[in-house]
């Protein structure tokens, strides 16, 4: 079992309170997923030329400053680096492939990526929803709109890594309940496309499927229901992109989802009672979306 | 009892849950062991805000009202009650109902009156996928809508649908039958279309009053078991 959330809001003046809309939703679903917790909040564009890096260390004693001294040194370009326990945001205007390869060349047993792109960012880790929420200080996250997890692990371990969302590409995000039963199969068709997996969840081989079509070309919507072909097994996704929230469920919808829509938002959430302290929630329209349907949001 | 943050209205026989106020288990606990001793004739809850097994396993001839959206599993083996829901209800609703009455004013997710054993259940708006699963004496009454796999293996009692029926219904049905309104996306193994009786008509009229819903009997079609699964049969290989 797990608990997804996701909100987009419509209203500009509220962007500056996703963070804050969002917590009780995340918390909300602690029973269905009391082990890890994530988010992916997407918000303004950076500036043409630069891109930005999610970083996570397992290690508590990881030296950020002499971490932020050898890229300067490496690259001979300052780095600006947003450090926030064990979570750091890489600012930068060296080519992503040139970090990239530098990263998992010196540092792959201290840091993993949690993402690369120009308007996502993604917080995870163990602990409940509300240790997560508060080690990273969700409540003042702000931005259009949001992707949110919680997880009760049933098929691989309990780490930061496996939490959810799951990234590929750029500005690309995926959450997951379910489980699906053709995993490695897909696994195998991408890994001699030159596709790098990070972890051993069902969950990174939908996320990275989906990338995939899209850089061949498909739409999301096309990828989407490439994936309806593909992917085999239970699920509801939740797919955050820098402009877009898409929601689908397997073809006997065997993974719950409720969906509140106002003027001012988008809430989506795998039980109504994670929607219940949204602002006039009581005049929104809920429905329930139906399996094998493709719903996708555009800020 | 003082605890709880309940109050019984003045003068009449009615008593106030607040769900923001008091947990879903000590409410539960009084409609299971004080509702009779202090001879209550109603009772409403408010803020139920989508908890899960509101008012479950209630044995007393109370009328219940919930003035919100539930969660799952609510009214769940109920006897005698008659709740309503004055809002959404998720998965499971009155699952293995025995008898009395639940009534949801908006919309039902999955798995509505799975094994109902007796007792009615009406769903106003739509109902969703597995709507009377397993059913196996209560009549169901939907207003709109069923998702796919209704009826799924229905052994007894009425499944109505005022509006448009999913993939797979009556899928491997054995005596419960269906009446269906709008459109039928498909029918599922050993369902089958038959023609409606004198006694259907009369069923499905009394059903129809007893909801509320102004349609004729005439405007439904019946959907019942060709008997054709009651009998393993080697030489099918599986094909149905």
């Amino acid at each position: 079992m797990c608990g997804i959330v996701g909100l987009l809001v419509k209203n500009p003046a509220m962007r500056d309170e996703l963070g804050k809309l969002m917590l009780p939703m995340l918390i909300g679903m602690t029973e269905r997923g009391p082990d890890s917790a994530g988010l992916a909040v997407f918000g303004d564009k950076l500036a043409k030329g630069k891109i930005k890096f999610n970083l996570f260390t397992l290690s508590s004693e990881f030296d950020w400053k002499a971490f932020e001294k050898a890229f300067d040194h490496h690259f001979g370009s300052h780095a600006e680096l947003n450090i926030k326990g064990r979570h750091a945001i890489l600012l930068t205007s060296v080519q992503w492939e040139s970090v990239r390869e530098w990263l998992v060349q010196d540092y792959r047993h201290q840091l993993t990526i949690l993402c690369v792109g120009n308007s996502m960012d993604i917080y995870k880790d163990i602990g409940t929803p509300e240790q997560v929420a508060n080690r990273y200080d969700f409540s003042k996250l702000h931005g259009t709109h949001l992707v949110g997890h919680t997880r009760m692990a049933t098929e691989s371990a309990v780490t930061p890594q496996h939490a959810h969302p799951f990234t590929a590409g750029h500005d690309f995000c995926l959450v997951h309940n379910g489980s699906l039963s053709n995993p490695y199969s897909i696994r195998k068709k991408l890994e001699p496309l030159g596709i790098r997996f990070v972890t051993d969840n069902d969950t990174e081989a939908a996320c990275r499927f989906l990338e995939w079509r899209m850089r061949e070309g498909d739409t999301l919507e096309e990828a989407l229901k490439a994936g309806f072909e593909e992917l085999d097994g239970f699920y509801t996704f939740l797919i955050g992109t820098e402009d877009k929230l898409a929601l689908v469920r397997d073809p006997f919808a065997c993974k719950p989802a409720v969906v509140a829509e106002n003027d001012d938002y988008v809430a989506i959430s795998s039980e109504f009672r994670s929607l219940a302290r949204l602002p006039d929630i009581k005049n929104a329209r809920l429905f329930e979306p139906a399996p094998e349907e493709l719903y996708v949001w555009t800020i | 009892m003082d605890n709880l943050a309940r109050k019984k209205e003045s003068g009449d026989k009615t008593i106030l849950f607040d769900l923001s106020q008091t947990t879903v288990r000590e409410m539960n606990q009084f409609l299971h062991h004080d509702l009779e001793k202090e001879k209550l004739g109603s009772v409403k809850i408010t803020h139920p805000d989508g908890a899960h097994n509101i008012a479950v396993g209630l044995d007393a001839p109370v009328n219940v009202d919930i003035e919100g959206h539930a969660g799952y599993f609510c009214a769940g083996m109920n006897k005698q009650a008659h709740v309503t829901i004055h809002g959404n209800v998720g998965w499971s609703v009155a699952e293995n109902i025995m008898s009395g009455l639940v009534r949801v004013k908006g919309f039902a997710s999955e798995s509505a009156a799975a094994s109902g054993h007796g007792g009615t259940v009406i769903i106003e708006r739509d109902a969703s996928l597995r709507c009377g699963i397993s059913m196996k004496g209560v009549d169901i009454v939907v207003g709109g809508s069923v998702g796919n796999f209704s009826a799924f293996m229905a052994q007894a009692g009425h499944l109505v649908i005022c509006g448009d029926a999913g993939d797979g219904l009556g899928d491997s049905i054995y005596e419960a039958v269906i009446y269906v309104r709008g459109k039928i996306k498909s029918l599922g193994a050993d369902a089958q279309i038959e023609s409606m009786t004198d006694d259907d008509h009369r069923i499905l009229k009394d059903l129809l009053a007893r909801a509320g819903f102004g349609y004729e009997p005439k405007e439904f079609k019946k959907v019942a078991s060709a008997r054709g699964l009651y009998h393993w049969n080697a030489d099918a290989n599986q094909e149905y």
